[in-house]
């Protein structure tokens, strides 16, 4: 059996005694080398706070809005097309305007930018759910279970998301009906994203516990007698959550431009529960006519979510890759 | 004049909290045509020193101060171009690992004929003939045909020919080698330091070997340089230093080598390098949780009968029986292990000794034969409740101290896993205080359970995976390579645990490892592997003094002559 | 070689086997294809007849046989929407799709391949940061709205270029027609193949930085340093070409990938390519129109693949010359 050694002066420093003194767990990760990488980059600082403001804002938005862009009380055909503030004909109760039937911009931002983040959330979580499990069960048993599940995973890898999405939600679409569409179309726009992302989940996990089961911690619970379901959730899971959590974050940002597209391209939310997407198709229609905020608005609000959830997930990728490091 | 002179170096890398050194103050020469060894275990900086010389410190580290001349021309300081057109050119520098320290994607040749042209005014024909006869003097058969393939046609000795070759290939002044032999086998590492000490003698070549590896310095060098915590300290000619070391450090660096020719009851204890722990608790086995519930069934004969153990995996699958390819790990293995004594196996690396481990533990199912514990056949067993009641009984202990615990888990969690599994213990509180104990007892102390296992060392890893095995109350324990991931003065601690443990608790072991003279210190008996079959079984003074297999007389020719080295410590063991 | 591309084949045949049984599923399953056919005024046994003569009543591995063997000789049955042959449909379509798939691919892999080598290369200079800042802003704008930028900057705003269809196309053959021959059907492409290459495009140039960097940690690298060997020589002959194999992989997926996503981009511009007519299908449950591009774009997902794995096949040593 080949010797290695560790000669690498880092190790050296971790090789010295253990700390003294046991820090809680907060001290713990304030002073982790994560932490600290956090706050070394200014860009993921800045992003982090743009996405912490983004969502409070989405999820907030039935409060902090200044109007409901769904009560139909509320809104007057009047009010139509009426451009953003530093524009002609501005009209100071609409910020950055109306859009074709007088509903304020800003507002139908944030409730658009709340449906998307839930849609994102939900499907991002379905998706790891599946992958996560598929994944460990094809990793860890091998064998049969495993090259169908990569079979599978291969078969829809050679489509892109977009296109698994249209093809579930035109089958849906068969299935349903039109009209019950504004009831599911949530339901079948979070499965039909959380099918198409779930090869990416299942793909690494795979990978991280085909490595992981090899490991000797995982033989030495297989020598005491632990069975392979307890082995995979509380040795393995453990150890390969790393990965999913970057995965999951870009994850989230793409699934909320592909919910964005599915919308735009008429198959994803509603008009009458409009997502970002959903807002820039509407939007899109008007570009031509000058009244370009419509689509331009809710489409920077899109962009500016998009690239902060994203610049998280690459620091996150650099930060947790020991590799890069 | 001496071709390399090194004075005063220090070496810095800037941390986040404070800048690590990791050389300090080291000053050293070689001579042409001589071979100096830089000896140190983990973290000592003796790669550092080699990485400096050539100009290839991994950022952020670099030279903080000292200087380094080669032929009295100062070279540290030199800009980036200059110092790449000595790199190769008059320093050649040869890695550890042969397997990936060559462009899997170019051929020997064009590896070769590249470095060649680079440095030196030939032709491509001219330096393709070099590259030849370059080859044929590491030793390669059949050169210029040999030369045409790709590396993954080599195996990891002849691979790690070829490196010498491309460190040899513009006839340097100086050979930086790290650790050239650590990857390979004891037989091919014979052969590559004999290689190396020839090519070095004829080529009037200046040799740097830096090696944690006390048979490699007493092998090939002349001079030794002895490195602790990034300082020199001791440098001298090799039979001077080996024979009568100065520096308490090296005296107790020496006394914990293993050697094969002299057995020993215990290792020296080394308290110069790292504190074995808090003293251990005594414990009274009798009384104790783990002296407890040892109702094992009586045995009369061996507890461990082997019988014609086969294993094979399929190497190539196919949907076709006939077309599949199968390697054969385990050929025909029979041996018997009797209760209470230490049964070692020895072999190189595929001679199949894990396997056998892993077969015996239930990890792989065999292919064929049997394996009777006491009274029970293992490789029949169906019912749940049999195997978990058989698979209390053994336990094992894994090579690699940094992969074998699951670094999410505290370490009192790690321990007590087996403990409420098998349901050893009435409540959580009995379990808290096993754990502690068995903390305790392992020399690492109760407090360490609350901590992770990456706030430990090598070493202490090594006791926690032994207290792991010990919670099962196991009456057999299976050793694979317990220490050869570790530092040779913690390997000595951990070896003289295991000692204890096993007369204490009059455990059976099966203790696997590459390294004779650690076997020999080891074991009762002793059987010999290679390529899957079993050549001879022993008892170990037998073995060592009339050996009567060819292959294992030719493994026991191969090990590095220890003479040398001192003998002043045993003494006093 | 040859079993190597056999047992590629296999595969890809395997893969185009499943494409075909969710195509058929989908085709058979999803909604009652006599339904789609016919007016509410045909009677119960005019249908039943057409059942008869479609064969929808023969077992279903008999019309699955039926429905391969068909799909095999480009026979996809009727859209329900066009009442028309949808092979002859997609025929219309096709050159429209590829021709801008194309210009795609061509910008994405002759702008992102370069600054991606710049990048892996250069980590720490401010040109490599810049590359980095403008990626990732690629890919964090939807296509769609890419697209809708660059219509409201350069059709609406500033009217140089058009913002939708082809523009003048000229015939070669009998059912190929390109734009690429006149100058505005090339300006007519200009828009769509940018807003199509562009994620493409950021996506390849940070994935050969991303294998550039790694490569370079490799122990040959260190050692090629070691040997002496120059800058050049080291980065381009060592470490680009190590780089290569997943780069064609991953560049290999994304070509594919360009196809399908030609459906947004289609959209956007009005461009008359299959994937808007695919669209327009999913929006009316045009279910033979949606099987026959599913197959469609799986053929040509198989066909790069399989081009991409025979690539691999004379990069990698590993897999042309055994072991000892």
């Amino acid at each position: 059996m080949p010797f290695i050694t560790n000669e690498d002066p880092k190790s050296a420093v971790q090789d010295s005694a253990a700390p003294v003194k046991e820090p809680g767990r907060m001290a713990r990760f304030l002073d982790s080398d994560l932490f600290h990488s956090f706050l070394k980059s200014k860009v993921t600082v800045v992003a982090a706070t743009g996405t912490a403001i983004l969502f409070l804002l989405a999820f907030l938005a039935p409060w902090i809005a200044p109007h409901n862009p769904f009560d139909l009380a509320s809104i007057s055909i009047m009010d139509a097309r009426v451009p953003p503030f530093w524009m002609e004909y501005a009209d100071p109760r609409f910020l950055l305007g109306t859009d074709d039937q007088g509903r304020d911009m800003l507002s139908a931002i944030f409730y658009g930018m709340r449906i998307s983040l839930i849609v994102g959330f939900c499907s991002v979580v379905a998706a790891a759910f599946i992958g996560i499990s598929l994944g460990l069960v094809a990793g860890y048993m091998g064998g049969r279970v495993d090259a169908i599940i990569m079979r599978i995973a291969d078969v829809q890898l050679t489509f892109p998301a977009i296109l698994i999405a249209l093809l579930i939600d035109g089958i849906a679409h068969g299935i349903f009906g039109a009209i019950d569409r504004e009831v599911f179309a949530f339901y079948i726009l979070i499965v039909s994203l959380a099918l198409s992302f779930w090869v990416q989940y299942a793909r690494t996990v795979r990978g991280s516990t085909m490595v992981e089961k090899n490991k000797e911690y995982v033989q030495a619970a297989r020598v005491i007698g632990i069975p392979s379901v307890i082995i995979m959730v509380r040795h393995i899971l453990p150890n390969v959550t790393g990965p999913v959590l970057v995965i999951a974050t870009i994850n989230l940002a793409l699934a909320i431009v592909t919910e964005a597209t599915l919308s735009f391209l008429g198959v994803g939310m509603p008009p009458t529960q409009p997502s970002l997407g959903t807002l820039i198709a509407i939007g899109n229609d008007f570009l031509y006519s000058g009244e370009w905020w419509i689509a331009i608005f809710p489409g920077l609000a899109l962009a500016l979510l998009v690239l902060n959830v994203n610049l998280l997930g690459d620091w996150l990728r650099d930060a947790l890759n020991p590799k890069l490091r | 004049m001496s071709v390399l002179d090194i004075k005063d170096l220090r070496v810095e890398f800037p941390g986040r909290k404070s800048v690590f050194v990791a050389v300090d103050d080291v000053t050293l020469s070689v001579d042409a045509g001589k071979v100096l060894g830089v000896v140190g275990e983990s973290g000592a900086g003796k790669s550092t020193v080699g990485n400096a010389v050539i100009g290839l410190l991994q950022e952020p580290g670099h030279i903080a101060g000292g200087e380094v001349y080669l032929h009295g021309k100062r070279i540290d300081q030199l800009p980036y171009k200059e110092k790449r057109r000595l790199r190769g050119r008059k320093i050649g520098m040869i890695f550890q690992d042969p397997l990936t320290s060559l462009d899997p994607l170019q051929t020997v040749e064009s590896q070769l004929v590249e470095t060649i042209r680079t440095h030196l005014p030939l032709s491509r024909s001219q330096a393709r003939q070099r590259a030849i006869d370059l080859i044929e003097a590491v030793g390669i058969p059949d050169a210029s045909e040999r030369i045409k393939q790709y590396p993954h046609q080599f195996s990891g000795g002849m691979r790690q020919r070829v490196v010498i070759a491309l460190a040899l290939c513009a006839e340097p002044e100086l050979v930086i080698a790290d650790e050239p032999t650590t990857a390979l086998d004891v037989s091919i590492q014979a052969q590559i330091l004999e290689l190396m000490k020839e090519l070095c003698r004829e080529r009037n070549v200046a040799m740097l070997v830096i090696t944690h590896d006390m048979g490699v310095i007493a092998d090939i060098t002349d001079h030794v340089a002895v490195m602790y915590h990034g300082e020199l300290v001791e440098y001298g000619e090799t039979i001077q230093v080996l024979g009568a070391p100065e520096h308490p450090y090296t005296q107790s660096l020496i006394s914990a080598v293993p050697r094969p020719d002299i057995k020993v009851e215990r290792f020296p204890v080394v308290n110069y390098i790292e504190k074995a722990g808090t003293p251990q608790k005594q414990i009274d086995i009798a009384t104790h949780w783990l002296g407890k519930a040892r109702d094992y069934e009586k045995v009369t004969g061996p507890l461990v009968q082997i019988k014609d153990l086969d294993m094979q995996f399929e190497t190539r699958g196919s949907i076709f029986p006939s077309k599949r390819k199968y390697f054969k790990a385990v050929k025909k293995v029979s041996f018997d292990i009797n209760e209470g004594e230490t049964f070692g196996l020895v072999g190189e690396s595929g001679s199949g000794k894990s396997t056998i481990a892993r077969l015996i533990t239930g990890l792989y199912q065999p292919t064929g034969g049997s394996i009777l514990f006491g009274k029970t056949e293992l490789t029949s067993l169906k019912n749940r409740k049999d195997v978990l009641a058989m698979r209390r009984q053994m336990q094992m202990i894994f090579q690699d101290p940094y992969s074998s615990l699951n670094a999410r888990m505290r370490v009192s969690d790690i321990i007590a896993e087996p403990i409420k599994f098998h349901r050893l213990a009435s409540s959580n509180a009995e379990v808290r205080q096993i754990v502690d104990d068995l903390l305790d007892h392992v020399g690492l102390g109760a407090a360490a359970g609350k901590k992770f296992p990456h706030e430990f060392s090598g070493g202490q890893r090594q006791r926690i995976s032994i207290a792991r095995a010990l919670a099962t109350r196991p009456r057999f324990l299976i050793c694979d390579e317990p220490t050869s991931a570790l530092d040779v003065s913690i390997q000595a601690q951990i070896l003289n645990l295991l000692k204890d443990l096993q007369q204490e608790l009059g455990l059976t072991m099966l203790f696997i490892s590459h390294d004779l003279a650690v076997i020999r210190q080891m074991c009762n008996r002793i059987g010999v592997m290679r390529h899957g079959e079993l050549c001879e079984v022993a008892d170990c003074d037998q073995l060592f003094e009339a050996p009567q297999h060819p292959y294992t007389r030719e493994l026991l020719n191969l090990m590095p002559s220890l003479e040398l080295l001192s003998r002043a410590n045993l003494a006093t063991a | 070689m040859i079993g190597f591309a056999t047992r590629r084949i296999v595969q890809a045949m395997i893969v185009m086997l499943v494409v075909a049984l969710l195509a058929f599923t989908m085709f058979r399953f999803v909604g009652d294809p006599i339904n789609q056919m016919v007016g509410i005024e045909t009677s119960i046994e005019d249908r039943e007849a057409l059942r008869d003569r479609l064969g929808l009543n023969d077992p279903v591995p008999v019309q699955f046989f039926r429905f391969i063997t068909k799909a095999a000789q480009f026979d996809f049955g009727t859209s329900y929407q066009f009442r028309q042959p949808v092979s002859e449909l997609f025929a219309k379509r096709i050159p429209a799709t590829l021709e801008l798939s194309f210009a795609s691919a061509v910008f994405a892999l002759v702008v992102g391949i370069p600054m991606g080598i710049y990048a892996g290369l250069n980590r720490e200079s401010p040109i490599s940061k810049l590359f980095l800042s403008v990626s990732l802003i690629g890919i964090s704008l939807p296509t769609f709205f890419i697209g809708i930028l660059l219509i409201f900057l350069f059709s609406v705003t500033l009217q140089w270029l058009p913002s939708f269809g082809r523009g003048e196309t000229v015939q070669i053959g009998s059912w190929w027609t390109t734009g690429f021959l006149t100058i505005s059907g090339l300006k007519a492409l200009i828009l769509p193949s940018i807003t199509l290459g562009l994620y493409q495009m950021t996506l390849i140039m940070r994935l050969i930085r991303a294998e550039m960097l790694e490569v370079i940690r490799t122990d040959y690298i260190k050692f090629a340093r070691a040997r002496g060997l120059p800058d050049r020589l080291v980065n381009f002959r060592h470490a680009l070409k190590n780089t290569l194999v997943p780069v064609i992989t991953i560049t290999g997926l994304q070509l594919g990938a360009i196809i399908a996503f030609a459906t947004i981009t289609e959209t956007v511009f009005q461009w008359p390519g299959m994937g808007l007519m695919f669209l327009q299908a999913v929006q009316n449950v045009d279910i033979p129109i949606m099987s026959a591009y599913l197959m469609l774009t799986a053929f040509l997902f198989v066909t790069i693949n399989f081009i991409v794995d025979i690539l691999y096949f004379f990069i990698d040593p590993r897999l042309r010359v055994g072991r000892p």
